[in-house]
């Protein structure tokens, strides 16, 4: 019946007799206007309050007990757990090495995908399939990323020591070296979600009125001009939401360093790209949970501290059109 | 004469990248495909061999991959349905109903999207233990079956595309509520619920930490099974990469043959982010 709907002249006889006749009708009527939206709301959020929301604030609780899964006695130690974590070397080890593997894969990342998106945003042939490609990489799991380059980056019979050393480059050992391995690891991070980015940067270009690049063309702006001075100011919004989608994503890297030292949950020998992620899951497979969650938080702080300042950076210096 | 060229340089730029790209893809099947021994070789064998056929039957010998592949498509499977139906109900109430405390919930829902996940496992993980779910795939499904991306999407979705005419129009013809989600919005949600059930999908095909917790190697995913064979089996580059490729070949295909849905999805999706 509602098919019928856009034509609204001709419906309102019937029901308005409808509607007169009071009592349970009404009172129905009305109960179903006022109560079906929470019928719709609660199904969603009463799983999403037990399985989203209460462990997201119950980590807080945990960390300030000592809690293992092991005793059944939780002792409170109040911020005992985040003092330890504080003074705890190898909490800022993996802090470190977090930050580095972050930076060495989204801060090019995020210009790749610019010019990418920016190439694609012209007349071309083949559209589709230059997109299809470029999202390739990001249905592929993160698991098969790793294995696919935990072969590439091979010491022994790796396809790019073979490469380098047509160079006359000697054999690199990409899994020992501090930064060799982050470079590694950032390299799956970009190879995963370059084009995922160039995609929803694209979209956003798409929206810019074609006047401003026709009129740029008339007073003679260079290509490069055009993207500087126009596209970039005008998608300023979704350069802001990717980077700190970015930035959330590079704090929690977790499969990359596990499956590229083959199931190493220290991240190499020396520690020597243990992340943040990796670091928590360590202890809990150690079942130390209060410790766990102590760092949990403080991985959050920093992805606050962090988003902040990319935000800040983003709509700073993108904003002035030099 | 310069534009032509300039298209030229484009062209062949963006054929670089997808080169860069879909090298390592296929350098995975090249060695998939291939023995240990070949492996050994310079240069590295660059065409695909004869044996992946072998290496795949290895994989079900070392792995219960067959496991993996069934319960890999219930959990993303019922995920999906889950997800499409609980978010459409949500996003409309969201979008289309006025009811008290509704922009609260909505905030709540969309800031949580910002928080990583993370930071809820080792609870959630508790949670499952004491619900003695460790180990079974419930522990995968049920904790998925809403988020709260889902519900911003098609709020987003519906706010736009359902015109509140048609839902008074409903009303004025005497539907119900229910009424108007059943023969109004349900049609209506049906694109933007297709890309989100695509999506989700993906996602939790493509889920790692969180199956590695909960689930054992003797009852995985087809991400825990592979890095099972990835961590155990270090030296054995050519079982590994022939698991990786037999798992990501159903999504390969499901994304080759729907790309292009998806990638409108995702587009979609983020201008309003």
């Amino acid at each position: 019946m509602a098919t019928r709907a856009p034509d609204r002249p001709t419906a309102p006889p019937r029901p308005a007799g409808k509607r007169r006749r009071f009592n349970g009708r009404h009172w129905r009527y009305q109960a179903d206007v006022k109560g079906s939206p929470y019928a719709y709301v609660t199904p969603f959020f009463l799983l999403f309050c037990a399985f989203g929301l209460f462990p997201l604030l119950y980590t807080a609780w945990v960390s300030l007990h000592e809690w293992t899964l092991l005793q059944d006695e939780h002792p409170f130690v109040g911020l005992d757990n985040f003092t330890a974590v504080v003074q705890d070397s190898y909490f800022w080890n993996a802090t470190f090495n977090t930050l580095s593997i972050g930076i060495l894969s989204t801060a090019p990342q995020l210009l790749l995908a610019i010019w990418l998106a920016h190439l694609l945003n012209r007349p071309l042939r083949s559209q589709t399939l230059f997109r299809v490609t470029l999202l390739l990489p990001n249905v592929t799991s993160v698991v098969a990323v790793v294995v696919i380059f935990g072969q590439i980056f091979g010491r022994d019979f790796g396809l790019l020591n073979w490469v380098l050393s047509l160079f006359g480059a000697g054999e690199i050992d990409w899994r020992a070296g501090t930064g060799t391995s982050h470079i590694a690891i950032s390299t799956m991070i970009m190879w995963r979600w370059t084009g995922y980015n160039a995609l929803i940067l694209l979209a956003a270009m798409q929206a810019v009125p074609r006047e401003l690049y026709e009129a740029a063309t008339i007073d003679g702006a260079s290509n490069m001009t055009q993207l500087r001075k126009i596209t970039i100011p005008m998608i300023r919004p979704t350069i802001i939401f990717v980077v700190i989608t970015s930035t959330i994503g590079a704090m929690q890297i977790f499969a990359e360093p596990l499956l590229f030292g083959a199931y190493s949950v220290t991240g190499g020998q020396d520690r020597q790209y243990q992340t943040l992620a990796l670091f928590i899951y360590e202890n809990f497979t150690r079942l130390d949970f209060g410790y766990a969650s102590a760092i949990s938080w403080m991985m959050f702080l920093f992805i606050i501290v962090i988003a902040g300042i990319n935000f800040l950076l983003t709509s700073r210096t993108k904003g002035d059109l030099r | 004469m310069r534009a032509a060229k300039g298209m030229r340089l484009t062209y062949l730029t963006l054929m670089g990248v997808a080169f860069f790209t879909a090298l390592p893809l296929y350098f995975s099947i090249v060695v998939a495909s291939r023995d240990n021994a070949a492996l050994a070789q310079v240069p590295p064998p660059l065409i695909p061999g004869a044996n992946f056929f072998e290496n795949i039957a290895r994989v079900f010998e070392t792995v219960p991959f067959a496991l993996a592949m069934l319960n890999s498509v219930i959990v993303s499977g019922s995920i999906a349905v889950a997800v499409m139906f609980f978010s459409t109900l949500a996003g409309f109430a969201f979008a289309k109903l006025r009811f008290r405390g509704r922009n609260a919930l909505l905030l709540i829902t969309v800031g949580t999207m910002m928080v990583p996940s993370l930071l809820g496992m080792i609870p959630l993980y508790m949670l499952m233990v004491k619900l003695e779910w460790t180990g079974s795939i419930y522990a995968l499904i049920v904790p998925g079956l809403v988020n709260a991306f889902g519900v911003f999407f098609m709020t987003q979705y519906l706010s736009r595309a359902l015109p509140t005419e048609l839902l008074e129009a409903g009303r004025v013809d005497g539907c119900t509520t229910w009424g108007l989600v059943w023969h109004v919005v349900f049609p209506a949600a049906r694109p933007a619920a297709a890309v989100l059930g695509m999506l989700t999908f993906m996602n939790a095909w493509n889920d790692y930490m969180w199956p590695l917790l909960v689930l054992t190697p003797e009852n995985p995913t087809v991400q825990v099974a592979l890095s099972t064979l990835a961590a155990g089996y270090v030296n054995d580059y050519v079982m590994g990469l022939a698991g990786t490729a037999l798992g990501t070949l159903p999504l390969v295909i499901v994304f080759a043959l729907l790309g292009k849905h998806i990638i409108g999805g995702i587009m979609q999706g983020a201008v309003k982010g």
